[in-house]
Protein backbone atom coordinates (compact mmCIF):
# COMPACT_ATOMS: atom_id res chain seq x y z
CA UNK A 1 0.00 0.00 0.00
CA UNK A 2 3.15 2.31 0.88
CA UNK A 3 5.26 1.10 -2.15
CA UNK A 4 5.30 4.30 -3.42
CA UNK A 5 7.33 5.57 -1.35
CA UNK A 6 10.16 3.57 -1.98
CA UNK A 7 9.90 4.01 -5.76
CA UNK A 8 12.71 6.79 -4.71
CA UNK A 9 10.62 9.49 -7.63
CA UNK A 10 9.31 11.22 -4.62
CA UNK A 11 10.94 13.43 -2.42
CA UNK A 12 9.11 13.84 0.42
CA UNK A 13 11.39 14.96 3.04
CA UNK A 14 12.71 17.25 0.93
CA UNK A 15 9.09 18.78 0.04
CA UNK A 16 8.53 19.03 4.00
CA UNK A 17 11.84 20.77 4.41
CA UNK A 18 10.55 23.39 1.93
CA UNK A 19 7.42 23.44 4.09
CA UNK A 20 9.64 24.06 7.34
CA UNK A 21 11.21 26.68 5.60
CA UNK A 22 8.70 28.63 4.68
CA UNK A 23 7.07 28.22 8.09
CA UNK A 24 10.49 29.49 9.54
CA UNK A 25 11.17 32.57 7.18
CA UNK A 26 7.37 33.69 7.45
CA UNK A 27 7.19 32.65 11.14
CA UNK A 28 10.42 35.59 11.69
CA UNK A 29 8.84 37.49 9.51
CA UNK A 30 5.30 38.15 10.70
CA UNK A 31 6.85 38.17 13.85
CA UNK A 32 8.29 41.31 13.13
CA UNK A 33 5.67 42.83 11.39
CA UNK A 34 2.95 42.00 13.89
CA UNK A 35 4.62 43.49 16.28
CA UNK A 36 5.25 46.80 14.60
CA UNK A 37 1.58 46.69 13.66
CA UNK A 38 0.26 46.06 17.48
CA UNK A 39 2.54 49.01 18.33
CA UNK A 40 0.94 51.10 15.57
CA UNK A 41 -2.68 50.18 16.65
CA UNK A 42 -1.62 51.21 20.14
CA UNK A 43 0.00 54.09 19.09
CA UNK A 44 -1.05 58.11 20.76
CA UNK A 45 -0.70 58.89 16.58
CA UNK A 46 -3.92 58.35 14.93
CA UNK A 47 -2.79 58.31 11.58
CA UNK A 48 -0.41 54.85 12.67
CA UNK A 49 -3.88 53.40 14.34
CA UNK A 50 -6.24 54.57 11.18
CA UNK A 51 -3.53 52.83 9.05
CA UNK A 52 -2.79 50.03 11.66
CA UNK A 53 -6.71 49.00 12.13
CA UNK A 54 -7.68 49.46 8.51
CA UNK A 55 -4.80 46.93 7.53
CA UNK A 56 -5.48 44.27 9.76
CA UNK A 57 -9.24 44.45 9.27
CA UNK A 58 -8.48 44.14 5.51
CA UNK A 59 -5.85 41.53 4.92
CA UNK A 60 -6.93 39.47 7.87
CA UNK A 61 -10.25 39.08 6.28
CA UNK A 62 -9.15 38.56 2.75
CA UNK A 63 -8.52 34.60 2.23
CA UNK A 64 -5.14 33.53 1.95
CA UNK A 65 -5.52 31.62 -1.26
CA UNK A 66 -6.23 34.91 -2.50
CA UNK A 67 -3.39 37.14 -1.61
CA UNK A 68 -0.93 34.50 -2.56
CA UNK A 69 -2.27 34.35 -5.64
CA UNK A 70 -2.58 38.01 -6.11
CA UNK A 71 1.22 38.20 -5.10
CA UNK A 72 2.24 35.72 -8.30
CA UNK A 73 -0.64 37.03 -10.61
CA UNK A 74 -0.35 40.96 -9.77
CA UNK A 75 3.13 41.37 -8.37
CA UNK A 76 5.03 38.71 -10.40
CA UNK A 77 3.38 38.42 -13.69
CA UNK A 78 1.66 41.71 -14.40
CA UNK A 79 3.99 44.03 -12.62
CA UNK A 80 7.01 41.64 -13.00
CA UNK A 81 8.24 42.35 -9.15
CA UNK A 82 11.13 39.53 -8.48
CA UNK A 83 12.10 40.55 -5.39
CA UNK A 84 15.61 39.44 -6.79
CA UNK A 85 14.88 36.19 -6.92
CA UNK A 86 15.97 35.27 -11.40
CA UNK A 87 14.21 31.74 -11.51
CA UNK A 88 10.30 30.65 -10.58
CA UNK A 89 11.39 28.67 -7.92
CA UNK A 90 12.93 31.59 -6.00
CA UNK A 91 10.66 34.17 -6.93
CA UNK A 92 7.37 31.88 -5.69
CA UNK A 93 8.97 31.12 -2.52
CA UNK A 94 10.45 34.50 -1.61
CA UNK A 95 6.65 35.73 -2.98
CA UNK A 96 4.95 33.18 -0.72
CA UNK A 97 6.93 34.38 2.08
CA UNK A 98 5.83 37.94 1.84
CA UNK A 99 1.76 36.58 1.36
CA UNK A 100 2.66 34.40 4.82
CA UNK A 101 3.89 37.64 6.24
CA UNK A 102 1.23 40.35 5.27
CA UNK A 103 -1.33 37.48 6.11
CA UNK A 104 0.08 36.38 9.58
CA UNK A 105 1.29 39.41 10.77
CA UNK A 106 -2.41 40.54 11.37
CA UNK A 107 -2.79 37.34 13.35
CA UNK A 108 -0.31 38.27 15.28
CA UNK A 109 -0.71 41.86 16.23
CA UNK A 110 -3.91 41.27 17.47
CA UNK A 111 -2.96 38.12 19.43
CA UNK A 112 0.06 40.89 21.27
CA UNK A 113 -3.03 43.54 21.37
CA UNK A 114 -4.58 41.49 23.29
CA UNK A 115 -1.26 40.56 25.68
CA UNK A 116 -0.92 44.20 26.09
CA UNK A 117 -4.39 44.70 27.05
CA UNK A 118 -3.29 42.13 30.27
CA UNK A 119 -0.39 44.53 31.43
CA UNK A 120 -2.06 46.49 33.96
CA UNK A 121 -2.62 50.23 32.83
CA UNK A 122 -0.89 51.43 36.40
CA UNK A 123 2.65 49.95 34.61
CA UNK A 124 2.34 52.38 31.52
CA UNK A 125 1.38 55.01 33.55
CA UNK A 126 3.77 54.98 35.73
CA UNK A 127 6.33 54.19 33.15
CA UNK A 128 5.05 57.78 31.64
CA UNK A 129 5.30 59.58 35.21
CA UNK A 130 9.11 58.34 35.02
CA UNK A 131 9.33 60.34 32.01
CA UNK A 132 10.09 57.85 29.41
CA UNK A 133 8.75 58.07 25.53
CA UNK A 134 5.82 55.94 24.31
CA UNK A 135 8.65 54.01 22.11
CA UNK A 136 10.47 52.78 25.51
CA UNK A 137 7.06 52.35 26.98
CA UNK A 138 6.24 50.22 24.65
CA UNK A 139 9.54 48.28 24.02
CA UNK A 140 10.94 48.19 27.81
CA UNK A 141 7.61 48.05 29.71
CA UNK A 142 4.56 46.46 27.99
CA UNK A 143 5.75 44.48 25.26
CA UNK A 144 8.12 42.20 27.21
CA UNK A 145 5.26 41.27 29.61
CA UNK A 146 2.67 41.26 26.90
CA UNK A 147 5.08 38.76 24.96
CA UNK A 148 4.91 36.69 27.75
CA UNK A 149 1.62 36.51 28.41
CA UNK A 150 0.19 35.43 24.68
CA UNK A 151 2.91 32.60 23.89
CA UNK A 152 -0.11 29.94 23.97
CA UNK A 153 -1.98 32.35 21.39
CA UNK A 154 1.08 32.74 18.91
CA UNK A 155 1.97 29.22 18.88
CA UNK A 156 -1.91 28.37 17.72
CA UNK A 157 -0.95 30.76 14.93
CA UNK A 158 2.53 29.05 14.28
CA UNK A 159 0.70 26.09 13.52
CA UNK A 160 -2.01 27.63 11.46
CA UNK A 161 0.78 29.56 9.27
CA UNK A 162 2.65 25.57 9.32
CA UNK A 163 -0.90 24.71 7.77
CA UNK A 164 -1.35 27.51 5.71
CA UNK A 165 2.34 26.95 3.81
CA UNK A 166 0.22 24.24 1.39
CA UNK A 167 -1.46 27.47 -0.23
CA UNK A 168 1.68 28.10 -1.87
CA UNK A 169 1.30 24.85 -3.63
CA UNK A 170 -1.29 27.51 -5.82
CA UNK A 171 2.13 29.49 -6.89
CA UNK A 172 4.06 26.45 -7.67
CA UNK A 173 5.91 26.63 -4.69
CA UNK A 174 7.57 23.22 -4.36
CA UNK A 175 6.42 22.20 -1.11
CA UNK A 176 4.71 19.40 0.37
CA UNK A 177 1.42 20.06 -1.07
CA UNK A 178 2.33 20.03 -4.43
CA UNK A 179 4.31 16.91 -3.90
CA UNK A 180 0.96 15.81 -2.73
CA UNK A 181 -0.94 16.67 -6.01
CA UNK A 182 2.13 15.37 -7.83
CA UNK A 183 1.46 12.11 -6.60
CA UNK A 184 -2.03 12.02 -6.83
CA UNK A 185 -2.07 12.39 -10.35
CA UNK A 186 0.40 9.76 -10.77
CA UNK A 187 -0.52 7.35 -8.22
CA UNK A 188 -4.40 6.88 -8.18
CA UNK A 189 -4.47 3.66 -6.77
CA UNK A 190 -2.84 4.58 -3.24
CA UNK A 191 -4.84 7.55 -3.40
CA UNK A 192 -5.68 7.16 1.08
CA UNK A 193 -1.93 5.93 1.43
CA UNK A 194 -0.80 9.41 -0.12
CA UNK A 195 -3.28 11.35 1.73
CA UNK A 196 -2.56 9.59 4.94
CA UNK A 197 1.46 10.23 4.49
CA UNK A 198 1.13 13.56 4.34
CA UNK A 199 -1.67 14.19 7.06
CA UNK A 200 0.80 12.31 9.51
CA UNK A 201 3.50 14.41 8.04
CA UNK A 202 1.85 17.73 9.31
CA UNK A 203 1.09 16.09 12.03
CA UNK A 204 4.20 15.43 12.84
CA UNK A 205 5.24 19.31 12.38
CA UNK A 206 2.71 20.48 14.34
CA UNK A 207 2.25 18.51 17.29
CA UNK A 208 5.56 18.82 19.13
CA UNK A 209 5.70 22.75 17.95
CA UNK A 210 2.17 22.97 20.30
CA UNK A 211 3.80 20.61 23.09
CA UNK A 212 6.94 22.68 23.17
CA UNK A 213 5.24 26.10 23.66
CA UNK A 214 2.58 25.28 25.75
CA UNK A 215 5.29 24.00 27.90
CA UNK A 216 7.15 27.39 27.49
CA UNK A 217 3.72 29.41 28.29
CA UNK A 218 3.41 27.59 31.62
CA UNK A 219 7.03 28.62 32.27
CA UNK A 220 6.87 31.78 31.04
CA UNK A 221 3.27 33.28 31.95
CA UNK A 222 3.48 36.48 34.43
CA UNK A 223 1.55 34.93 37.93
CA UNK A 224 -1.17 38.08 38.51
CA UNK B 1 13.11 5.87 1.87
CA UNK B 2 13.41 3.30 4.68
CA UNK B 3 11.35 5.54 7.56
CA UNK B 4 7.89 4.77 4.91
CA UNK B 5 7.96 1.45 6.66
CA UNK B 6 8.28 3.26 10.41
CA UNK B 7 5.11 5.36 9.53
CA UNK B 8 3.29 3.11 7.55
CA UNK B 9 1.61 1.99 10.51
CA UNK B 10 0.81 5.08 12.19
CA UNK B 11 -0.41 6.34 8.68
CA UNK B 12 -2.64 3.38 7.83
CA UNK B 13 -4.63 4.85 11.09
CA UNK B 14 -5.27 8.12 9.85
CA UNK B 15 -6.26 6.60 6.11
CA UNK B 16 -8.73 4.34 8.06
CA UNK B 17 -10.22 7.56 9.94
CA UNK B 18 -9.76 9.58 6.03
CA UNK B 19 -11.78 6.37 4.49
CA UNK B 20 -14.56 5.79 7.29
CA UNK B 21 -15.63 9.75 7.12
CA UNK B 22 -15.12 10.14 2.87
CA UNK B 23 -17.43 6.56 2.61
CA UNK B 24 -19.88 8.23 4.68
CA UNK B 25 -20.33 11.19 2.37
CA UNK B 26 -20.26 9.61 -0.77
CA UNK B 27 -22.80 7.46 0.02
CA UNK B 28 -24.87 10.71 0.83
CA UNK B 29 -24.08 12.00 -2.29
CA UNK B 30 -25.50 9.07 -3.89
CA UNK B 31 -28.53 8.61 -2.08
CA UNK B 32 -29.60 12.31 -2.94
CA UNK B 33 -28.79 12.28 -6.74
CA UNK B 34 -31.41 9.64 -6.66
CA UNK B 35 -30.10 6.63 -9.36
CA UNK B 36 -26.62 7.31 -10.43
CA UNK B 37 -26.59 3.42 -10.17
CA UNK B 38 -29.66 2.18 -9.00
CA UNK B 39 -31.97 0.62 -11.34
CA UNK B 40 -34.40 3.14 -12.32
CA UNK B 41 -33.37 4.71 -16.01
CA UNK B 42 -34.07 8.29 -15.23
CA UNK B 43 -30.59 9.92 -14.81
CA UNK B 44 -27.57 9.64 -16.28
CA UNK B 45 -24.38 10.85 -14.25
CA UNK B 46 -21.37 11.92 -16.03
CA UNK B 47 -18.44 13.06 -14.67
CA UNK B 48 -16.83 15.88 -16.72
CA UNK B 49 -14.08 18.83 -16.54
CA UNK B 50 -15.95 21.79 -15.67
CA UNK B 51 -13.08 24.25 -16.48
CA UNK B 52 -11.58 23.37 -19.90
CA UNK B 53 -12.39 25.88 -22.64
CA UNK B 54 -13.34 23.43 -25.49
CA UNK B 55 -13.59 20.04 -23.78
CA UNK B 56 -15.62 20.28 -20.55
CA UNK B 57 -16.81 24.15 -19.91
CA UNK B 58 -19.76 25.03 -17.61
CA UNK B 59 -20.80 28.39 -19.04
CA UNK B 60 -21.50 31.28 -16.19
CA UNK B 61 -25.71 30.61 -17.44
CA UNK B 62 -25.34 27.09 -16.20
CA UNK B 63 -24.89 24.86 -19.74
CA UNK B 64 -22.12 22.32 -20.71
CA UNK B 65 -20.36 23.11 -23.68
CA UNK B 66 -16.96 21.41 -25.23
CA UNK B 67 -15.68 18.09 -27.53
CA UNK B 68 -15.86 16.08 -23.98
CA UNK B 69 -19.84 17.57 -23.16
CA UNK B 70 -20.60 16.40 -27.11
CA UNK B 71 -19.28 13.05 -26.98
CA UNK B 72 -20.97 12.25 -23.36
CA UNK B 73 -24.28 13.24 -25.08
CA UNK B 74 -23.75 10.95 -28.11
CA UNK B 75 -22.68 8.15 -25.91
CA UNK B 76 -25.57 8.99 -23.63
CA UNK B 77 -27.55 9.19 -26.46
CA UNK B 78 -26.75 5.94 -27.80
CA UNK B 79 -27.27 3.90 -24.28
CA UNK B 80 -31.07 5.25 -24.30
CA UNK B 81 -30.98 8.66 -22.35
CA UNK B 82 -32.24 12.02 -23.68
CA UNK B 83 -29.91 14.80 -23.25
CA UNK B 84 -32.10 16.34 -20.45
CA UNK B 85 -31.58 12.68 -18.78
CA UNK B 86 -27.77 13.82 -18.47
CA UNK B 87 -26.78 15.40 -15.16
CA UNK B 88 -23.08 16.49 -15.13
CA UNK B 89 -20.98 16.07 -12.60
CA UNK B 90 -17.93 17.93 -11.48
CA UNK B 91 -14.88 15.34 -12.05
CA UNK B 92 -11.53 17.00 -10.95
CA UNK B 93 -8.39 15.46 -11.98
CA UNK B 94 -7.47 13.67 -8.86
CA UNK B 95 -11.36 12.47 -7.56
CA UNK B 96 -12.19 10.75 -10.80
CA UNK B 97 -11.13 7.21 -9.71
CA UNK B 98 -13.12 7.39 -6.55
CA UNK B 99 -16.26 8.88 -8.51
CA UNK B 100 -16.43 6.22 -10.61
CA UNK B 101 -15.97 3.71 -7.96
CA UNK B 102 -18.10 5.00 -5.15
CA UNK B 103 -20.63 4.78 -8.02
CA UNK B 104 -21.42 8.49 -8.05
CA UNK B 105 -21.15 8.82 -11.81
CA UNK B 106 -22.17 6.56 -14.63
CA UNK B 107 -19.09 7.34 -16.30
CA UNK B 108 -16.52 9.97 -16.66
CA UNK B 109 -15.20 11.76 -19.88
CA UNK B 110 -12.67 14.31 -18.96
CA UNK B 111 -9.73 14.08 -21.25
CA UNK B 112 -8.75 11.15 -18.89
CA UNK B 113 -5.37 9.68 -19.76
CA UNK B 114 -5.56 5.89 -20.42
CA UNK B 115 -2.83 4.22 -18.21
CA UNK B 116 -1.62 1.30 -16.40
CA UNK B 117 -2.11 3.05 -13.09
CA UNK B 118 -5.28 4.12 -13.64
CA UNK B 119 -6.33 1.13 -15.03
CA UNK B 120 -5.47 -0.35 -11.56
CA UNK B 121 -9.09 1.30 -10.27
CA UNK B 122 -10.94 1.71 -13.10
CA UNK B 123 -11.33 0.17 -16.60
CA UNK B 124 -11.70 2.44 -19.89
CA UNK B 125 -13.61 2.43 -23.05
CA UNK B 126 -12.23 3.89 -26.07
CA UNK B 127 -10.13 6.00 -26.58
CA UNK B 128 -11.64 8.18 -28.19
CA UNK B 129 -8.37 11.42 -28.90
CA UNK B 130 -5.49 11.11 -29.59
CA UNK B 131 -3.64 14.52 -27.83
CA UNK B 132 -0.11 15.10 -27.86
CA UNK B 133 1.73 17.56 -25.28
CA UNK B 134 2.40 20.69 -26.73
CA UNK B 135 3.14 24.11 -26.06
CA UNK B 136 1.30 27.73 -26.38
CA UNK B 137 3.08 30.82 -27.13
CA UNK B 138 2.31 34.50 -28.11
CA UNK B 139 1.21 34.38 -31.93
CA UNK B 140 4.35 36.69 -32.63
CA UNK B 141 6.70 34.44 -30.92
CA UNK B 142 8.83 31.88 -33.34
CA UNK B 143 11.93 31.13 -31.16
CA UNK B 144 10.52 28.18 -29.63
CA UNK B 145 10.41 25.20 -32.30
CA UNK B 146 11.61 22.20 -31.21
CA UNK B 147 11.20 20.95 -27.29
CA UNK B 148 14.98 21.73 -26.59
CA UNK B 149 14.35 25.41 -27.15
CA UNK B 150 12.84 25.32 -23.71
CA UNK B 151 16.04 24.74 -21.74
CA UNK B 152 16.13 28.79 -21.88
CA UNK B 153 12.47 29.79 -21.34
CA UNK B 154 10.12 30.53 -18.81
CA UNK B 155 7.62 27.99 -18.84
CA UNK B 156 3.89 27.17 -17.08
CA UNK B 157 1.79 24.54 -16.57
CA UNK B 158 -0.33 22.93 -14.12
CA UNK B 159 0.71 22.17 -10.31
CA UNK B 160 1.22 18.13 -10.43
CA UNK B 161 -0.32 17.77 -13.93
CA UNK B 162 1.78 14.73 -16.07
CA UNK B 163 2.79 17.63 -18.69
CA UNK B 164 4.78 19.74 -16.13
CA UNK B 165 6.54 16.72 -14.50
CA UNK B 166 7.86 15.34 -18.03
CA UNK B 167 9.03 18.97 -18.41
CA UNK B 168 10.77 18.43 -15.46
CA UNK B 169 12.20 14.74 -15.91
CA UNK B 170 12.70 14.68 -19.40
CA UNK B 171 11.86 17.41 -21.96
CA UNK B 172 13.64 20.16 -20.64
CA UNK B 173 15.23 19.75 -17.30
CA UNK B 174 16.76 23.11 -17.47
CA UNK B 175 13.90 25.18 -17.94
CA UNK B 176 12.41 27.23 -15.88
CA UNK B 177 9.20 26.31 -14.54
CA UNK B 178 6.34 27.63 -13.31
CA UNK B 179 3.79 25.48 -11.79
CA UNK B 180 -0.15 27.37 -11.45
CA UNK B 181 -3.39 26.22 -10.32
CA UNK B 182 -4.97 26.64 -13.39
CA UNK B 183 -4.25 27.32 -17.07
CA UNK B 184 -6.09 30.56 -16.74
CA UNK B 185 -2.80 31.72 -14.65
CA UNK B 186 -0.85 30.47 -17.00
CA UNK B 187 -2.12 32.23 -19.48
CA UNK B 188 -1.77 35.49 -17.90
CA UNK B 189 1.82 35.37 -17.24
CA UNK B 190 1.70 34.62 -20.88
CA UNK B 191 0.30 37.20 -22.32
CA UNK B 192 2.21 39.69 -19.80
CA UNK B 193 5.56 37.98 -21.21
CA UNK B 194 6.34 36.81 -17.71
CA UNK B 195 6.00 33.22 -19.34
CA UNK B 196 6.84 32.26 -22.40
CA UNK B 197 5.40 28.99 -23.11
CA UNK B 198 2.69 27.50 -21.58
CA UNK B 199 2.62 23.34 -21.77
CA UNK B 200 -0.36 20.46 -21.62
CA UNK B 201 -2.23 18.68 -24.23
CA UNK B 202 -2.75 20.49 -27.34
CA UNK B 203 -6.24 19.54 -27.53
CA UNK B 204 -6.60 21.73 -23.84
CA UNK B 205 -4.27 24.30 -25.66
CA UNK B 206 -6.51 24.52 -28.60
CA UNK B 207 -9.88 25.19 -26.36
CA UNK B 208 -7.89 27.97 -24.96
CA UNK B 209 -6.52 29.82 -28.05
CA UNK B 210 -9.97 29.38 -29.38
CA UNK B 211 -11.63 31.31 -26.81
CA UNK B 212 -13.37 34.24 -28.03
CA UNK B 213 -11.29 36.53 -25.50
CA UNK B 214 -7.91 35.24 -26.62
CA UNK B 215 -8.56 34.95 -30.56
CA UNK B 216 -5.30 35.86 -32.17
CA UNK B 217 -3.05 35.83 -29.33
CA UNK B 218 -1.49 32.57 -29.17
CA UNK B 219 -0.76 30.21 -31.23
CA UNK B 220 0.14 26.12 -31.14
CA UNK B 221 3.78 25.11 -31.58
CA UNK B 222 2.41 22.05 -33.02
CA UNK B 223 5.11 19.36 -31.24
CA UNK B 224 3.96 15.82 -30.22
CA UNK B 225 5.74 15.50 -26.68
CA UNK B 226 3.41 12.96 -25.43
CA UNK B 227 0.96 10.53 -26.43
CA UNK B 228 -2.21 10.97 -24.24
CA UNK B 229 -5.02 8.66 -25.37
CA UNK B 230 -8.24 9.97 -23.68
CA UNK B 231 -10.55 7.17 -22.75
CA UNK B 232 -13.80 7.01 -21.22
CA UNK B 233 -13.70 5.50 -17.26
CA UNK B 234 -16.17 3.21 -15.81
CA UNK B 235 -16.36 0.68 -13.18
CA UNK B 236 -13.64 -1.91 -13.03
CA UNK B 237 -15.50 -4.62 -14.42
CA UNK B 238 -18.36 -3.31 -16.02
CA UNK B 239 -17.59 -5.34 -19.53
CA UNK B 240 -21.03 -4.78 -20.96
CA UNK B 241 -20.92 -0.90 -20.56
CA UNK B 242 -17.42 -0.80 -21.89
CA UNK B 243 -18.70 -2.60 -25.17
CA UNK B 244 -21.53 -0.74 -25.30
CA UNK B 245 -19.71 2.71 -25.09
CA UNK B 246 -17.34 1.52 -27.47
CA UNK B 247 -19.79 1.11 -29.79
CA UNK B 248 -21.04 4.04 -29.33
CA UNK B 249 -17.78 6.07 -29.82
CA UNK B 250 -17.07 3.89 -33.23
CA UNK B 251 -20.45 5.17 -34.41
CA UNK B 252 -20.21 8.81 -33.42
CA UNK B 253 -16.57 8.28 -35.72
CA UNK B 254 -18.33 6.48 -38.48
CA UNK B 255 -21.53 8.91 -38.89
CA UNK B 256 -19.26 11.82 -38.80
CA UNK B 257 -20.20 13.60 -35.19
CA UNK B 258 -17.43 12.99 -34.25
CA UNK B 259 -15.39 15.10 -36.80
CA UNK B 260 -17.96 17.57 -36.67
CA UNK B 261 -17.76 18.17 -32.86
CA UNK B 262 -13.47 18.20 -33.09
CA UNK B 263 -14.51 21.06 -35.40
CA UNK B 264 -16.86 22.82 -33.64
CA UNK B 265 -14.52 22.71 -30.20
CA UNK B 266 -11.33 23.01 -31.29
CA UNK B 267 -11.31 24.10 -35.03
CA UNK B 268 -11.08 28.14 -33.84
CA UNK B 269 -7.26 27.42 -33.13
CA UNK B 270 -5.98 26.11 -36.45
CA UNK B 271 -5.82 23.16 -34.23
CA UNK B 272 -4.67 20.04 -36.97
CA UNK B 273 -6.54 17.15 -35.14
CA UNK B 274 -5.47 13.63 -35.98
CA UNK B 275 -7.67 10.93 -37.01
CA UNK B 276 -9.88 9.30 -34.32
CA UNK B 277 -8.01 6.87 -32.62
CA UNK B 278 -8.69 2.61 -33.27
CA UNK B 279 -10.84 1.21 -30.06
CA UNK B 280 -7.99 -0.19 -28.10
CA UNK B 281 -9.46 -0.80 -24.64
CA UNK B 282 -11.63 -4.07 -24.00
CA UNK B 283 -11.70 -6.02 -27.42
Amino acid sequence: MFDFLDSGQYDVLGAFWVTVQLTLYSAAGSLIWGTALAGMRVSPVPLLRGFGTAYVNLVRNTPLTLLIIGCSLGLNQTLGIALGGSTFKEIGFRLAVLGFIAYTGTFVCEALRSGINTVPVGQAEAARALGLSFFQVLTLIVLPQAFRAVVAPLANVLIALTKNTTVAAAIGVAEAALLMKEMLENEPQALFAVFAVFALGFVLLTLPTGLLLGWVAKRVAVKR
Amino acid sequence: MKISKAAAAAAIAVALSLTATACGGSKQDAASDGGASGGAKDKLVVGIKYDQPGLGLKTPDGKFTGFDVDVATYVAKELGYQPDQIEFKQAPSAERENLISNGDVKFVVATYSINDKRKEKVDFAGPYFLAHQDLLVRADDTSITKAEDLNKKKLCSVTGSTSAQNVKTKLAPEADLLEQGGYSECLTGLENKAVDALTTDNSILAGYAAQEKNKGKFKLVGLSLSNENYGIGLKKGDKELQTKINAALKKMVEDGSWQKAVDKNLGPANFKSEPAPQITEGS
